[in-house]
């Protein structure tokens, strides 16, 4: 639909001969929202400092409009950035933060005043014009960063976990807003976090990324349903994944039964990796279901219940509305639609078994459960350094 | 990183003004007048070995005393309110911006046979007391003119020492008294050591504390390293005491800092 | 034991500024000695700034503090952005440099540039009378630089190392983005480097007191060579005017330290 404004192609980056990124291939289109997501340490950043003008690739081209700008400093480049914690230049007003890039390009004062003036409308921050950095609240140094950037017309806005220090209630406020001037200036914006739900929410492209790898390139509904190995299947959403044997064309084995389900084209008899998502699961009586077992625990999460069952020693996660007590014989029934076959990863075997599940689970693997910090600014310092 | 290369007048400044003039001293050191090769000035500055164990003695003495008298002065200091510790601290540091020769000769007017403390004691029929001329009064001098190069430090090191720490050893059964022993006193060690460091280097090289407040037999290293070259006397005998007199401050901040375990910066003003 | 360490802080201040009390009481003092109060006069102000030598003496030490201190705080800004791009052994190399000047003894400090002077004027520029101007402010800003470096090094440590990549982002070139962007960040800290220069370049004597020459002498100087006989009663009237010109560029220090604090407080509680 759009034309492509940005390529990487087998861009490489090591620092102290250990590899961060390990040849990235991916171009951007124009005007598109295109999430950058991985834990920490998957290179993401890295990419967009990269594309940013911040960091040379070790090997490997970066084009702009079919042009090379490996070589090509951060200031002569279109791009701008909204930067992890603002980078707001703290002796400067919200007014002349806004209007710095412009000052530096040497537009005319009257222009100036207009641009910064609409640019304030559009991020609803009138009347802080006079402000410092530090008399603004973090949802509102935030507006200030991206006015700041937008102010100058990018052709592509990078944001770099951009609402990463906001709580949980002001995220969802500004993931809204970000959509919303996105939509409205036709702007790419390319952007980085470590939030899945972030990630699908907003994006029409989301890039996953682990070890310094794509691991899949997707619309979210792709990735969330057919993702390409363990790791994704894991990072976005809960994912059940079992080992399996692809017995034919539609024909999956796992448990010792053969289902039904929609993927083709492996070899035959190819060990596989079947994901089911937790919410995909039918719980009925023990005598109709396809397999059986046992209920060890059951945490209630206000829309569900998460319910942990042990099929013969593996334990599933399986998310109802009803309540099935511990202990409890239950069966399950599959859909071939409930069920998704991935080729074997390096990631196998790594993910998708909840024997260890406990109710602190979510929180520990939930970044959200510090960085969002509702209670607890201790932690949200810690996480910090 | 190009903004590395602004480092290079700065490394080459301190190359010549630093490194060279030290390998200056050391070339005096084993030198003739005439420039032949010679330890001789090493045999001579032995013969001053008394000497520079009393300049060590009472440099010791000094941060000993620094310590316990400044101690409790940065402590107050750290605890007050933010507004009485920098009148405080501004207090402490104040003198050291204002001349020291001056500020000696003013403490000299104070405590000698006829100075204002023995008249105002003579009134009461005290005295005259040895306020002057003696180990005692050098000594004095020098706390006078470095202690509040240890209570900075210390004041330092104590208004950072996190007071939730002090509420948890409460919490876990200390006293005051074992509260400022196991927690307060171990955080407060590598203030001591800087502390310590910024006392006993200037005290123990001094040259004109011992001259105004000593007697012939308080004299101390400085005083005989001054005279060696402002006396014309014997430059290399004076350089040989001065590389012995580094190598003494060297070797006794490096023993200092393994104490602290500090390494990068270790002396903050 | 509130009170003991309070009162014992008074104590201490007490033992601290006593002899400046004696010199501040000095200088009204009709005689020539510090323990003897002969009556009040404002003579002793007067004869200061009547007398010629004594004027000049106080303006070689202004001219001295004010371009060592200039020196020093331009090398030492400079050297500690070079420091902070360093890494590892270079790194500590440079700074083990830094701290030479800082733990030597400063009688050593003053006899190894004297003698390098004295060298450097022998050998290679055939002068004995190389000691002077020159050689003062070199030694000066020998022993400043590393006191800017400690000041202004925690303020580039402080400043939000993205606020560079944020100014070349909107436009500006790296140097550009230094001037408008990281220099404010370190003003305070430059301030006070060049603050502690001057306060110690103008009260140095050991270092001085080997690399000068009669042509060129410094107050402190001067006053320790008129030691032998009584100290003329205006150099404690210089010494009052001083005190009280010091205090107050110390409380203006002060000053701008505690607006720096508070904002650095005001950040890290925004960023909690």
């Amino acid at each position: 639909m759009s034309k492509e404004l940005i390529r990487l192609v087998n861009c490489r980056m090591d620092f102290d001969g250990e590899t961060v990124l390990d040849s990235i291939n991916i171009y951007f289109n124009d005007s598109e929202f295109l999430t950058l997501l991985g834990p920490s340490g998957c290179g993401k950043t890295t990419t967009l400092r990269i594309i940013g003008g911040f960091l040379q690739p070790t090997s490997g081209d970066v084009f702009f409009d079919g042009v090379r700008i490996n070589d090509v400093p951060p200031h002569k480049r279109q791009i701008n950035t909204v930067f992890q914690k603002y980078a707001l230049f703290p002796h400067l007003n919200v007014f002349e933060n806004i209007a710095f890039g412009l000052r530096i390009a040497k537009v005319p004062e009257a222009e100036i005043r207009d641009r910064v003036g609409e640019m304030i409308e559009i991020v609803s921050l009138k009347g802080f014009e006079k402000r410092k950095p530090d008399q603004l609240s973090g949802g509102q140094q935030q507006r200030v960063a991206i006015a700041r950037a937008l102010v100058n017309r990018p052709k592509v806005l990078l944001l770099d976990e951009p609402l990463g220090a906001l709580d949980l209630r002001l995220r969802k406020d500004m993931q809204n807003e970000l959509k919303r001037i996105q939509q409205q200036l036709g702007i790419t914006f390319i952007y980085v976090t470590h939030d899945q739900e972030e990630a699908l929410a907003m994006s029409d492209t989301v890039v996953v990324m682990d070890r310094g790898r794509i691991q899949q390139i997707g619309t979210p509904e792709g990735i969330y349903n057919e993702p390409k190995n363990a790791f994704v299947a894991d990072f976005i959403g809960e994912s059940n994944i079992l080992d399996g044997i692809m017995r034919a064309d539609y024909v999956v084995e796992f448990f010792g039964r053969k289902f039904r389900c929609l993927d083709k084209g492996f070899a035959p008899n190819e060990p596989v990796d079947v994901v089911i998502r937790p919410e995909d699961v039918d719980i009925v009586p023990a005598d109709s279901g396809h397999l059986c077992g046992t209920v060890t625990s059951v945490t209630f999460k206000g829309v569900h219940y998460d319910t942990i069952v042990d099929f013969k020693g593996f334990k599933w996660l399986i998310q109802t509305t009803d309540l099935h007590q511990p202990g409890e014989y239950i069966g399950i029934r599959l859909t071939p639609d409930d069920i998704h076959v991935m080729h074997k990863s390096e990631y196998s075997g790594m993910f998708g078994d909840y024997s260890s599940y406990s109710a602190e689970y979510d929180e520990i693997n939930d970044p959200d459960a510090v960085i969002g910090g509702e209670e607890n600014p201790e932690e949200a310092l810690n996480n910090e350094e | 990183m190009k903004s590395k290369f602004l480092a290079g007048p700065y490394i080459a400044w301190m190359a010549i003004f630093t490194v060279v003039p030290l390998g200056m001293v050391a070339y005096f050191a084993f030198t003739t007048p005439a420039g032949d090769f010679t330890f001789s000035n090493f045999a001579n500055a032995s013969e001053y070995l008394p000497i520079f164990l009393r300049s060590i003695w009472y440099a010791l003495a000094a941060c000993v005393i620094c310590l316990v008298v400044g101690y409790p002065v940065a402590y107050v200091i750290a605890k007050s309110t933010v507004n009485v510790q920098r009148v405080l601290y501004l207090l402490v540091t104040l003198p050291m911006c204002m001349s020291f020769l001056l500020r000696t000769l003013a403490l000299v007017s104070l405590v000698r046979d006829t100075g204002i403390i023995n008249s105002f004691l003579g009134i009461f029929g005290i005295g005259p007391l040895p306020l002057i001329r003696n180990s005692g009064s050098v000594i004095m001098g020098m706390v006078y003119n470095y202690l509040p190069y240890m209570i900075m430090p210390l004041y330092t090191v104590i208004v950072k020492l996190d007071p939730r720490l002090i509420e948890a050893a409460q919490d876990l059964g200390c006293d005051t008294v074992q509260t400022f022993r196991r927690v307060v006193l171990p955080l407060s060690v590598p203030g001591i050591v800087s502390g310590i460091t910024m006392v006993f280097v200037p005290a123990v090289s001094t040259f004109y504390i011992s001259q105004k407040l000593g007697a012939t037999e308080n004299i101390m290293v400085g005083d005989i390293i001054e005279t060696q070259f402002k006396g014309s006397l014997n430059r290399n005998l004076g350089a040989a005491m001065s590389l012995i007199l580094m190598l003494l401050v060297f070797v006794s901040i490096g023993l200092m800092n393994r104490f602290s375990g500090d390494d990068e910066e270790v002396a903050t003003i | 034991m509130r009170r003991a360490g309070k009162i014992w802080t008074a104590i201490v201040l007490l033992f601290l500024y006593a002899p400046m009390i004696v010199l501040f009481v000095g200088s009204f003092n009709d005689g020539r000695d510090l323990s003897e109060f002969e009556g009040f006069t404002f003579d002793n102000y007067l004869d200061f700034f009547a007398d010629s030598d004594s004027l000049r003496l106080l303006a070689n030490s202004l001219i001295l503090a004010v371009s060592s201190a200039l020196i020093a705080t331009l090398l030492g800004t400079m050297a500690t952005l070079g420091i902070h791009a360093l890494r590892g052994k270079m790194r500590r190399a440079v700074m083990t440099l830094t701290n030479i000047p800082l733990v030597n003894p400063e009688i050593v400090t003053g006899i190894s540039l004297s003698l390098l002077f004295v060298f450097v004027g022998r050998s290679m520029l055939g002068t004995e009378n190389i000691l002077g101007f020159g050689t003062l402010l070199i030694a000066h800003v020998t022993f400043c630089l590393p006191y800017v470096i400690l000041s202004v090094m925690p303020k580039l440590r402080q400043a939000d190392p993205s606020l560079m990549d944020a100014a070349q982002d909107l436009g500006c070139t790296p140097v550009q983005g230094f001037f408008k962007v990281m220099l404010p960040e370190l003003w305070p800290g430059i301030i006070a480097g060049a603050i502690m220069s001057f306060t110690m370049s103008l009260d140095d004597f050991v270092i001085s007191y080997f690399t000068y020459s009669s042509d060129f002498s410094t107050l402190p100087v001067e006053i320790y060579a008129i030691v032998r006989k009584p100290v003329p009663p205006m150099y404690y009237a210089m010494f009052t005017l001083m005190f009280f010109l010091i205090l107050v560029v110390m409380i203006g220090m002060n000053i701008v330290q505690a607006r720096d604090e508070k904002r650095q407080e005001r950040k890290k509680l925004k960023s909690a």
